[in-house]
């Protein structure tokens, strides 16, 4: 273990400052005036929303700017060497050894070319700190520390042949192949899978702790970094908002963003709300029975398997899965974007047809689907006025007149100013994208909205937005909502009824409150207890009580 | 699918190709207006004559026979007699042939490497001072027809300076160093108009591959710059400069037929323009039957070799 | 980005502002050339075919600014005619080439399925031709006229055009707008004209300039062989051709056509770089 005895922090950050320059050079501030220091065997949270500069501020702690950024003030000062100062051989030095990096997603950061040990091991071995022999028995040593399975020849393979949360670990491995005195994560789990997510973040922290290594953690979830962090800092656009102690800031934070932060965590809530007892009449208003489905020319890749789901008015049914679980392949079937092999989907009891072209536009009218991505679900080059309008004239015959009065009121109704319909997608924020992709789909009237993972992509506040504005247009409207998310905590603050889907079946529904409280379906429980807990200890039992159900899962 | 079964899968796909492209000349040179027969004879023929003609070379048989004889005469390298003057063509091709496989090698050896060299160059600091001067040098020569670059040089090197010849036609006794005395301006002429486009798109391939996040990953971990280009930049650019190299080594193939008209080199490509122009069908078919050959090739070679060169495709999961 | 930027005058005032010197030079001179070619008779001091003078290769003088050509007649005048010629068989062909091009590619991206699959295995097939190879055919059989030359080139491009056009919309149509049409009940073609055309129009346009650079430098090249225009009909091509010889008694009479198809097409490109790089669009493959 490393001496940590000297006086005085690790690393010192001063007044720092990142620009960027347009093409016509105009300068933004991206960062400013940001300061903080990291004392030895300490790890320190930067925390903030999409634009904070936190990922920007972590590269310029190893003096790194992305093309068409720069450093404009400051200074980095890593015991004593003057980071920003350095040659770029010295930086090159300095990176290999004394500041390393973990990428947001490894799968993308690993050079597919290469096998994995060639590259967890290149910088000691090149630079000649360490044998050939020394360093591989150094990384085989890593990847048994970070829990990989196989950790004699997991390091032979090249990076498309390991898993995501097995190349996120392994990058780990590379960035403490040469002990250095700082790591920096940056966002190291958000890429995974949340049941995954957990696994991955306990053997950083193990990592860390063992070594005794300074870290900084670079996050947007609030709620994961009190596992691991000591200290957190509170970025928006660029600049401080807090600093405190991890406890300090989720037990008592000063600055209301910071509050803000806080209650749009990704939190269970203490109790979940039980379904109004309401007899629903029948038949629902969708319903979907013993339906298989799947991809390629004779649909041999199965999707969906036997799926059967009822959708009342009124009412909204959250759909949730990890990746490939087929929730989002069951909602293009619903609505006509993929054809069944076999089984159907009802509307009031009515049959519809499989596909899009054999559906009447009245029955067309009455499903809408909303997607995830509004960046790329609006076209660019539409107004806004065009964008809402369509709708209305398609479905309801509108005149282009009659059609452009109603956006506006379309659009006082989902909180946006009127004048934004002569707008383009892109001059808007995300959030404001996303207010624009749900009043399309109001636009058109209809009694069910398919939304398919539409607060995923936005940041923990402005979901929060979305959320509460998605209810209150049911109460006014009577909608009927299909909620399709990964995030068990959100589904179930928003939900009457809930499916767990996994690997393409429906393994449990039912009203939120049964399928949520035990005794559950391991799966269930399983991703219940991904959620994370703003308790220090969370992490720790949630890793043993992981293993146990996964153990339970592939006994199934 | 296992990497022998999609190399097979291109080389059965590389031969479906050249059946087509042969049905195609075969067509193109037999079906359309302009029977050999009137074109043999000329105008004033009589139909008895035109007759006579048609029957001694084949024509009155179906199209699908004649076809297949063609074919396979083709393929046992059995080209014909020219219509013109009754010559053999398969002596006057491989004569001819070695010229022009000369002059493209030649061609392909020099501006190849130089040209992924440069676009390496300009790649490794886009907008910087080299990489201006490769990208607008290379923008304007794209731009100059393949005539332009060799009527200069012609002009500076054979007019002006009187160093080398403007003309480059070949006499039996000629040794090795007037062979390299003739080769010069046509080889630089042809390799400018193939090297432009190839430098802007090895530097484009390379700026992809720089961009990736498994760069910037590097870049952190602290390698050094010529390690970073040559071991990880490299590799995950060779499939893409593979498929830049084979598409402007087909280049060649205009560049080839305008230069050596340009030079007077007898080779291949003058051999075709003059027959075009004299409707001598035989010669026509036959070269380019040997210029589409070598372009399908070519795209069937850098295709496998870009499969080759992907490390997703050569260890499966 | 403020709402102005969007509406076409809004584009163009802010394209305008992005002109550097040199693109604005580019431009400029690709205007003075298509109004010299389209009002040639207006321009040139003296018919194409008159024979001024009887000496070959006169010097640049008062009358003849650029001297004679080898038959005594005016190299400035025949340079006027040529780029007429040049500029507008390129065009029609561009047209042509581009309206096949972009409708079939947008129609086998749009259908998919089979339709797509044997139309482009169909355009791959062509695409394995060399394109000199493919004209030098067709001349061989059907003799150089304008038609055929026309045809010919177009027919060519197209295939190329195709390809393009249609990655461009295959990328369009799996944006999650295009599905959001489709889950509406719209047709293919409000798809296509609402929904991919306008976010395709910025490449297409620079596609547009990439193929009338090739449309004439490929004619040029042909006429150089002796196997495009005829005399007496004439463009840069044959003028370069006509003058060749006369290099060798270092008479530079041919240089002045082949730097008029160069600097043309340099301007043309120019542009278009400028084009892909304001907009940051990106075409598909580069042919």
């Amino acid at each position: 273990m490393r001496d940590t005895s000297q006086n005085g922090p690790l690393l010192k950050v001063r007044n720092l400052d990142v620009s960027v320059r347009d093409k016509k050079g105009h300068e933004y501030k991206i960062v400013d005036d940001i300061s903080f220091d990291v004392q030895p065997g300490e790890v320190i949270a930067l925390i903030g929303e999409s634009g904070s500069g936190k990922t920007t501020i972590s590269l310029g702690c190893m003096g790194y700017t992305r093309p068409g950024c720069y450093i404009t003030g400051g200074t980095v000062n890593l015991d004593g060497t003057q980071v920003l100062d350095q040659s770029l051989p010295k930086l090159q030095e300095l990176r290999g050894k004394e500041i390393t990096y973990v990428a947001q997603s490894a799968a993308a950061s690993f050079n597919s070319a290469m096998t994995i040990d060639a590259q967890v091991i290149e910088i000691p071995v090149i630079t000649g700190a360490m044998s050939r022999e020394a360093a591989l028995a150094k990384a085989e040593k890593l990847y048994s520390d970070l829990e990989l399975p196989d950790p004699g020849s997991i390091g032979k393979r090249y990076p498309h042949q390991v898993s995501g949360g097995q190349l996120q670990r392994l990058m780990a491995a590379m960035a403490m192949i040469s002990d250095p005195r700082l790591l920096i994560l940056d966002e190291p789990t958000t890429a995974l899978d949340v049941t995954t997510q957990i696994e991955v973040l306990a053997s950083f922290k193990k990592l860390i702790k063992d070594n005794n290594t300074a870290a900084i953690y670079v996050t947007h979830d609030l709620s994961l970094v009190a596992q691991v962090a000591d200290h957190i800092l509170v970025l928006k656009n660029g600049q401080m908002v807090e600093y405190g102690t991890t406890e300090q800031i989720i037990s008592d934070p000063q600055h209301e963003y910071t509050q803000a932060l806080m209650a749009a965590a990704h939190l269970m809530p203490d109790e979940i709300h039980a379904a109004p007892p309401v007899i629903q009449p029948e038949p629902p208003l969708l319903q979907v029975k013993g339906v298989t489905a799947g991809y390629g020319t004779q649909q041999e890749i199965i999707a969906l398997r036997d799926i059967d789901l009822a959708i009342h008015a009124g009412e909204t049914v959250g759909v949730i899965g990890e990746s490939g679980s087929g929730k989002t392949t069951l909602g293009r079937l619903i609505s006509g974007l993929m054809v069944p092999k076999s089984g159907g989907v009802f509307l009031d009891g009515n049959a519809l047809a499989p596909g899009v072209q054999q559906r009447s536009r009245a029955e067309l009218q009455q499903i809408q689907f909303a997607f995830q991505m509004a960046d790329v679900a609006l076209n660019p080059r539409q107004r806004l006025n065009k964008i809402l309008s369509r709708p209305m004239m398609f479905y309801q015959g509108f005149k282009q007149a009659e059609a452009t009065k109603e956006v506006a009121r379309l659009l006082e109704r989902v909180g946006l100013p009127t004048e934004f319909a002569w707008r383009f997608p892109p001059e808007l924020s995300g959030g404001q994208r996303q207010r624009v992709n749900l009043a399309r789909a109001l636009a058109a009237k209809p009694r069910l909205i398919i939304c398919d993972e539409i607060t995923s992509a936005l940041d923990t506040i402005v979901a929060q937005q979305i959320l509460d504005l998605l209810e209150d247009l049911q109460d006014e409207l009577g909608l009927s909502y299909m909620f399709i998310t990964h995030d068990i905590a959100t589904v179930s603050k928003i939900s009457e009824r809930i499916a767990v889907m996994r690997h393409g079946r429906i393994l449990a529904q039912g009203p939120v409150d049964q399928v949520l409280s035990p005794p559950c379906h391991e799966y269930t429980q399983l991703l219940l207890n991904s959620v994370p807990e703003m308790r220090t200890d969370w992490l720790d039992e949630a890793v043993i009580e992981r293993r146990k159900l996964v153990a339970a899962l592939d006994g199934i | 699918m296992s990497i022998f079964e999609i190399l097979g899968q291109r080389l059965i796909i590389g031969l479906g190709t050249l059946l087509f492209v042969s049905v195609l000349v075969f067509l193109g040179t037999e079906i359309l207006p302009g029977d050999v027969a009137h074109a043999i004879l000329g105008q004033g023929a009589t139909p008895e004559l035109v007759e006579q003609v048609r029957e001694r070379l084949g024509l009155n048989e179906p199209l699908h026979v004649r076809y297949f004889v063609w074919l396979t005469n083709f393929v046992s390298g059995d080209f014909g007699t020219s219509l013109a003057n009754g010559a053999d063509i398969g002596t006057e091709i491989g004569r001819r042939a070695s010229n022009t496989i000369l002059l493209a090698l030649s061609t392909a050896l020099i501006s190849v490497p130089l040209a992924v060299a440069l676009g390496l160059m300009a790649a490794v600091k886009p907008g910087g001072m080299v990489d201006r001067t490769i990208t607008s040098a290379s923008l304007a020569l794209i731009s100059f027809p393949d005539f332009l670059v060799a009527v200069v040089l012609v002009t500076i090197f054979a007019i002006k300076l009187r160093w080398l010849p403007a003309i480059a036609s070949i006499r039996p006794s000629y040794e090795l160093l007037d062979w390299v005395r003739i080769l010069i301006l046509p080889v630089t002429a042809l390799s400018f108009t193939i090297l432009a486009h190839m430098v802007r798109m090895t530097r484009s391939a390379v700026l992809n591959v720089l961009a990736s996040p498994a760069i910037e990953m590097a870049i952190l971990k602290g390698v050094p710059r010529k390690r970073l280009l040559l071991r990880h930049a490299l590799p995950n650019a060779l499939g893409p400069i593979i498929n830049v190299v084979a598409l402007n080594l087909a280049y060649l193939i205009s560049g080839v037929v305008v230069i050596e008209t340009l030079f007077n080199f007898p080779g291949l490509g003058r051999y075709m323009v003059e027959a075009v122009t004299n409707r001598d069908v035989p010669i026509v078919q036959t070269c380019a039957m040997i210029f589409c050959s070598f372009y399908v090739v070519l795209n069937m070679s850098a295709d496998i070799l870009s499969i080759l060169a992907n490390p997703r495709v050569r260890y499966k999961k | 980005m403020s709402p102005e930027t969007r509406t076409w005058q809004g584009e163009l005032k802010d394209a305008m502002s992005d002109l550097t010197p040199g693109v604005t030079f580019c431009i400029l001179f690709l205007i003075a050339v298509f109004i010299i070619g389209a009002f040639a008779p207006w321009f040139a001091p003296f018919d194409e075919g008159e024979i001024l003078t009887n000496e070959s290769f006169a010097p640049p003088s008062a009358m003849l600014w650029l001297g004679s050509d080898y038959l005594g007649r005016d190299v400035l005048s025949r340079l006027i005619y040529g780029v007429r010629v040049t500029l507008f068989l390129a065009l029609i062909i561009t047209f042509l080439s581009f309206f096949a091009g972009v409708g079939l590619g947008f129609l086998a991206a749009a259908f998919g399925g089979k339709i797509d699959s044997w139309m482009s295995r169909g355009n791959d097939a062509m695409l394995s031709f060399p394109a000199l190879m493919l004209a030098l055919i067709v001349i061989n059989s059907l003799g150089s006229s304008f038609v055929v030359l026309v045809f010919t080139i177009a027919f060519i491009d197209m295939t190329r055009v195709y390809r393009v056009a249609r990655a461009l919309a295959v990328n369009i149509m799996v944006m999650d707008y295009v599905e959001a049409a489709v889950v509406r009940g719209e047709g293919k073609g409000w798809i296509v004209w609402h929904e991919v055309l306008p976010n395709a129009l910025t490449p297409l346009a620079a596609e547009f300039g990439i193929r009338f650079t090739y449309a004439i430098l490929f004619i040029s090249a042909l006429s150089f062989l002796g196997l495009g225009v005829q005399p007496p009909q004439s463009d840069l091509g044959v003028m370069v051709k006509e003058n060749m010889q006369a290099i060798l008694y270092g008479e530079y009479t041919t240089l002045y056509p082949a730097f008029g198809i160069a600097l043309i097409a340099i301007s043309m490109n120019v542009f278009v770089d400028w084009l892909l790089q304001r907009s940051s669009a990106k075409l598909p493959d580069e042919i």
